[in-house]
């Protein structure tokens, strides 16, 4: 089923009667070429272009839950290249070239927008540090211009420029960047999957991997065994439990991260903005909705709900930023399972059991990287050579000592 | 969520500073193979249940190894560092 003007138009006219459920419900075979355990938006796409790219659609994807219940559904939908390192600058340079392109490659309206990130600076040496770090944008081929005091008042009137703690020096501004309907990626990568015929089997845990001779032979599921020749681990904070059925202890620790959505308003902030000093970033959706958060909670939590303490940070930042937002009331609070690693960057590599695959790690930056995440793990899978732009998200990276640490926060999990 | 330091009971977690989990108390000798300081430093079993791990009470300066939920936030007792193994 493809969307159109045209159909959107004729289905209007007759009751919207034609619609059809977007993909099968399928019950598991016996067996599948290969398998992806986890069915949020790294998962789904995946599969998409383990099919498309690779023309392999004997796959199976196996989700605990529902299609997209997972960080897929729970993040700040925050979409942005601005890395500054070698192995992560060409990674999400080539995912924000995906998401440019991804509405009509999944023929579904996933909302992207590209209004514009500004990441804000307060002193001297956090000027300097945004000019390099815009520098390896442009050298990359992305996007990015310094905005001075001026110019940044500007564009930002509303923010509190001359507050006594944190005044504002300038910010970073990345045009490309900005937000997408997060819910929709997953839907959209899904009906892509399903349509080339990959089997999208919600509802079915995996509660253990068979492993013959080092080598894996398919998994136990709650609805019963399946056979794979290859296997993917792309389970996001749950990573860690699902290696454990295969042995390993994995570089990772799962932590609470919170957000935050206001009552509905008019059209007030029109980028997104992030406020390094004060740990918080905001945007505003489609639906009027300001969309904020800030740090980890600190501990690790599978709560998937935060404690108050973060909850009044993050809303004494944001009060320190932009007073207006004082009289808006906060709608919901939430949390998600953050998939830590000690340099806060991701692994898509093999694993130490052959044909076992991971994609995790992401900490709280996944969402951004799930076109280009999903398109490197299938490029993995099919070929066994890591592709080019994600070769240094290496699983043994921390024993070698070729960290990724984008913060410069040193080796612990819950500092990223 | 309120944890319970050895020093001055219990106490809210604003006051304290978390480490990591109880494998932090695991440390291995100076000449051990780079693969030891490896799983001591990065890995992680990263159990969905109950758990030790180690937090500090800034206030007092104790650390405190406590026992804790990672998916229902339920705080249980804590021993101080020296007695926890």
């Amino acid at each position: 089923m493809r969307f159109s003007g045209l159909r959107v138009l004729a289905e209007g006219l007759r009751g919207n009667r034609g619609w059809a459920p977007h993909w099968r419900k399928p019950d598991p075979k016996r067996a599948y070429d290969m398998i992806i355990i986890g069915g949020g938006g790294h998962g789904l796409s995946t599969a998409y272009y383990l099919a498309k790219n690779h023309g392999i659609t004997d796959i199976a994807v196996l989700e605990k839950g529902y299609l997209g219940g997972g960080n897929i559904g729970r993040n700040t939908t925050i979409v942005r290249a601005n890395y500054f390192l070698p192995g992560n600058s060409e990674f999400y340079s080539h995912s924000l070239k995906l998401w440019e392109g991804l509405e009509h490659e999944l023929n579904f309206n996933v909302m992207h927008s590209q209004r514009g990130l500004i990441n804000l600076f307060h002193s001297d040496g956090q000027r300097d540090a945004f000019v390099r770090r815009g520098n390896a944008m442009l050298a990359q081929g992305d996007d990015a211009i310094l905005l001075g005091r001026e110019e940044l008042r500007e564009i930002l009137p509303y923010l509190d420029h001359d507050q006594g703690r944190f005044p504002i020096y300038g910010g970073l501004y990345h045009k490309r960047g900005g937000t997408a309907r997060h819910d929709a990626v997953a839907w959209g990568y899904a009906r892509g999957a399903d349509g080339m015929g990959v089997d999208l089997i919600e509802n079915c845990e995996v509660t253990g991997i068979r492993i013959e001779g080092g080598k894996v032979t398919g998994v136990s599921t709650t609805r019963g065994e399946i056979a794979a020749r290859k296997v993917g681990i792309v389970a996001a904070g749950r990573s860690g439990q699902v290696a454990a059925m295969a042995g390993l202890r994995l570089p990772i620790e799962s932590h609470v991260l919170q957000a935050f959505v206001t009552e509905g308003l008019k059209p007030v902030i029109d980028h997104v903005i992030s406020f390094g000093m004060g740990h918080f970033y905001i945007s505003q959706s489609d639906k009027g909705g300001l969309v904020f958060g800030g740090d980890l909670d600190f501990y690790a939590s599978y709560g998937a709900r935060g404690n108050l303490p973060m909850a009044e940070h993050v809303m004494e930042a944001g009060m320190t930023l932009m007073p207006m937002i004082g009289r808006a009331r906060v709608l919901r609070a939430w949390g998600g399972i953050m998939d830590m690693t000690p340099d806060g960057s991701p692994i898509i590599d093999r694993t130490p059991v052959e044909g076992l695959y991971l994609d995790g790690g992401w900490c709280y930056g996944g969402f951004k990287a799930v076109p280009a995440s999903g398109w490197c793990m299938a490029h993995l899978m099919a070929t066994e050579t890591p592709h080019p732009v994600a070769r240094r998200f290496r699983l043994d990276r921390f024993a070698t000592g070729h960290l990724l640490d984008e913060e410069g926060t040193g080796s612990q999990h819950n500092l990223h | 969520m309120r944890i319970p330091c050895p020093c001055c009971g219990l106490r809210d977690l604003r006051e304290f500073t978390y480490l990591g989990s109880e494998t932090y108390l695991d440390r291995p000798a100076e000449d051990a193979p780079a693969e030891g300081w490896d799983a001591y430093l990065h890995l992680r079993d990263n159990p969905a249940g109950p758990v030790r791990d180690l937090w500090y009470h800034d206030p007092c300066g104790a650390w405190a190894c406590v026992n804790r939920d990672t998916v229902t936030h339920a705080v249980g007792g804590s021993v101080p560092l020296g007695s926890a193994r």
